[in-house]
C-alpha cells in the first residue's frame, strides 16, 4: 500500500476507464475521489455501482458532470438526470438486480467465472443469458464483473491499509475492493497500526493499493 | 381509516416475534408503525442493516446509518451491519421470513409486476427481484385500483418482477391469497362487500362461502 495525494490518485485514472464505486445512495461513497474526478474532468467512464444516487451527491456528481458513458447499477430511480441522459442516448444503462450485481462483483474478486442465481428467471433479466438447471431448480448464469479501478471509502484505514467500515456505509465497499486491478481508498480516519484489531479488519491491507492522504 | 392505514395495519397482523422482515418503500414502510405490542421483529434494510429502528429524533441522525432509500434511521438494541453480499445472501438464502413490497399489477396466479413501466418509468429493480425470488413469504401492499383501473388482473401487461407467485396481496378492499395458483378472496375490509371487491378486480376470484372481515 502507498499513501498518495488525492490529485495524483485520480490522475492515474485515464479517460474511458472502468470504475467500481462503493456506496449506497451516496452513503459510503468516496466523495473526495468523486469530486476530484469531476475537477479533473475524466471522460467516458464506465461506472459499476449500486445506484447513481441523486443529483449533487456521490455518483450523481459524475452523472451531472456528464463524465459517464456507461453505468451498471441496480437502481437509478432517485436520480432523474440519469434517466434523462439514458432517454437522450447519452449514457448506456445496464440495470442489474441488486443481489445479482453484488454477486457478479464478488465472483470477479474471488476468482470465479460467474454465479448461478434464481433471481430473474423468466423475466426480462433472462434475455441473452443461459438458464441452467441444478437438482431440478432453474438458475441464470450471471458472469463475473471486474474493473480497472475500485474507489472505496472506509471508516478507518491504518498505516498499512487495513480497513474497517461504519454501519451502513459498508455496503458495496469491501466487495468492490476485491474486484479491481487497482484499489484506491479514502477513509474518514487514518490511524496507527493496531487501532483496528485483527478481528475487526474487514478488508486486509494487501488488497489496498493506494490510500489517499489527508490534505 | 385511510387506505394506507388499513393496508399497513392488516399486514402488521402477519408479523410474529423473532421474524426477519424486509419492508419496501412506500406503503410497506408504514407496516413498521403498526407492529402489535409485545411482538419483536428484526427489520432488515437491504443496504446492510438488521435491527432498523424508527427515524431518529431531530439532531440525532447519523450520516452512515440509513435505510435502503438513503434516509436516516436508528438502530435497535441487537442490531447488526454487514456488506451487500451478506445482505442478499440473507434474502436469497432462505433466511428472510417475510418481505412486504409495493405492486403495480398482480396476475390471477399471483405473479407480481412492480419495477417498471416501459417507456415511462425505468427506476431499476433494486432488490425487488431478489426479494420476491428469495423470501420465505412475499406480501404485496398496494391500493386495489389505480386511477380506476384494476391492478389484480388476468394477465400482467407490465414486466414481471419474478415468476414466483406472491403469498398474499393486501389492499384497502381485501386480502387475496393464491392457493393452488388461483386468486382467492380471503377477507374483505370493514364495510366492503364481496361484490365491491369483484367489481374492482379484473382477475377471476375464487370466493369461498364465507368471507370474514379483516381484523384490524
Amino acid at each position: 500500500m502507498k499513501a498518495i495525494a488525492l490529485q495524483d490518485a485520480v490522475a492515474m485514472i485515464p479517460d474511458g476507464a472502468s470504475l467500481m464505486v462503493g456506496g449506497f445512495m451516496a452513503v459510503g461513497t468516496p466523495e473526495r475521489l468523486i469530486d476530484e474526478l469531476v475537477r479533473q474532468g475524466k471522460r467516458n467512464l464506465t461506472v459499476i455501482a449500486n445506484d447513481t444516487a441523486m443529483p449533487g451527491r456521490g455518483v450523481g456528481k459524475l452523472i451531472s458532470a456528464g463524465l459517464i458513458g456507461r453505468v451498471l447499477a441496480s437502481h437509478i430511480g432517485l436520480n432523474p438526470e440519469t434517466q434523462q441522459q439514458m432517454m437522450a442516448g447519452k449514457i448506456a444503462v445496464d440495470l442489474v438486480p441488486q443481489g445479482t450485481l453484488i454477486e457478479r462483483i464478488r465472483a470477479g474478486g474471488f476468482g470465479l467465472g460467474g454465479i448461478l442465481t434464481p433471481t430473474g428467471v423468466g423475466t426480462v433479466v433472462e434475455e441473452g443469458k443461459r438458464r441452467i438447471e441444478v437438482d431440478g431448480k432453474n438458475y441464470l448464469l450471471e458472469t463475473a464483473l471486474r474493473a480497472d479501478f475500485a474507489l472505496v471509502h472506509a471508516f478507518l484505514a491504518d498505516y498499512l491499509g487495513n480497513l474497517s467500515y461504519a454501519l451502513t456505509a459498508r455496503n458495496f465497499n469491501p466487495v468492490v475492493a476485491m474486484a479491481a486491478d487497482t484499489v484506491i481508498v479514502s477513509a474518514d480516519h487514518i490511524v496507527p497500526v493496531g487501532v483496528i484489531a485483527p478481528d475487526h479488519v474487514v478488508t486486509p491491507a494487501p488488497i489496498v493499493d493506494y490510500l489517499v492522504a489527508n490534505e | 381509516m385511510d387506505a394506507q392505514t388499513i393496508i399497513a395495519k392488516r399486514i402488521a397482523r402477519e408479523l410474529r416475534s423473532g421474524m426477519l422482515v424486509n419492508l419496501g418503500i412506500g406503503i410497506p414502510t408504514f407496516v413498521a408503525n403498526h407492529v402489535p405490542v409485545g411482538v419483536n421483529i428484526f427489520f432488515q434494510s437491504e443496504n446492510g442493516l438488521i435491527g432498523t429502528g424508527p427515524i431518529p429524533e431531530e439532531g440525532m441522525a447519523h450520516p452512515t446509518l440509513t435505510d435502503a432509500a438513503g434516509q436516516p434511521v436508528s438502530a435497535l438494541p441487537g442490531a447488526s451491519t454487514f456488506d451487500s453480499a451478506m445482505s442478499f445472501g440473507l434474502i436469497r438464502g432462505g433466511h428472510l421470513d417475510m418481505t412486504v413490497l409495493g405492486g403495480l399489477q398482480v396476475d390471477a396466479h399471483g405473479r407480481l409486476a412492480n419495477w417498471m413501466i416501459p417507456g415511462k418509468m425505468v427506476p431499476g429493480m433494486g432488490g425487488a427481484m431478489d426479494l420476491v425470488s428469495g423470501a420465505k413469504r412475499v406480501v404485496v401492499a398496494m391500493q386495489h385500483t389505480a386511477k380506476g383501473k384494476a391492478k389484480i388482473v388476468k394477465q400482467c401487461s407490465l414486466p414481471f418482477t419474478s415468476l414466483r407467485p406472491v403469498d398474499l396481496v393486501v389492499t384497502e378492499l381485501a386480502v387475496i391469497a393464491f392457493p393452488g395458483g388461483r386468486a382467492t378472496l380471503v377477507e374483505t375490509a370493514p364495510s366492503v362487500t364481496v361484490e365491491n371487491v369483484i367489481a374492482n378486480t379484473e382477475a377471476e376470484l375464487v370466493v369461498p362461502e364465507t368471507v370474514p372481515q379483516m381484523n384490524l
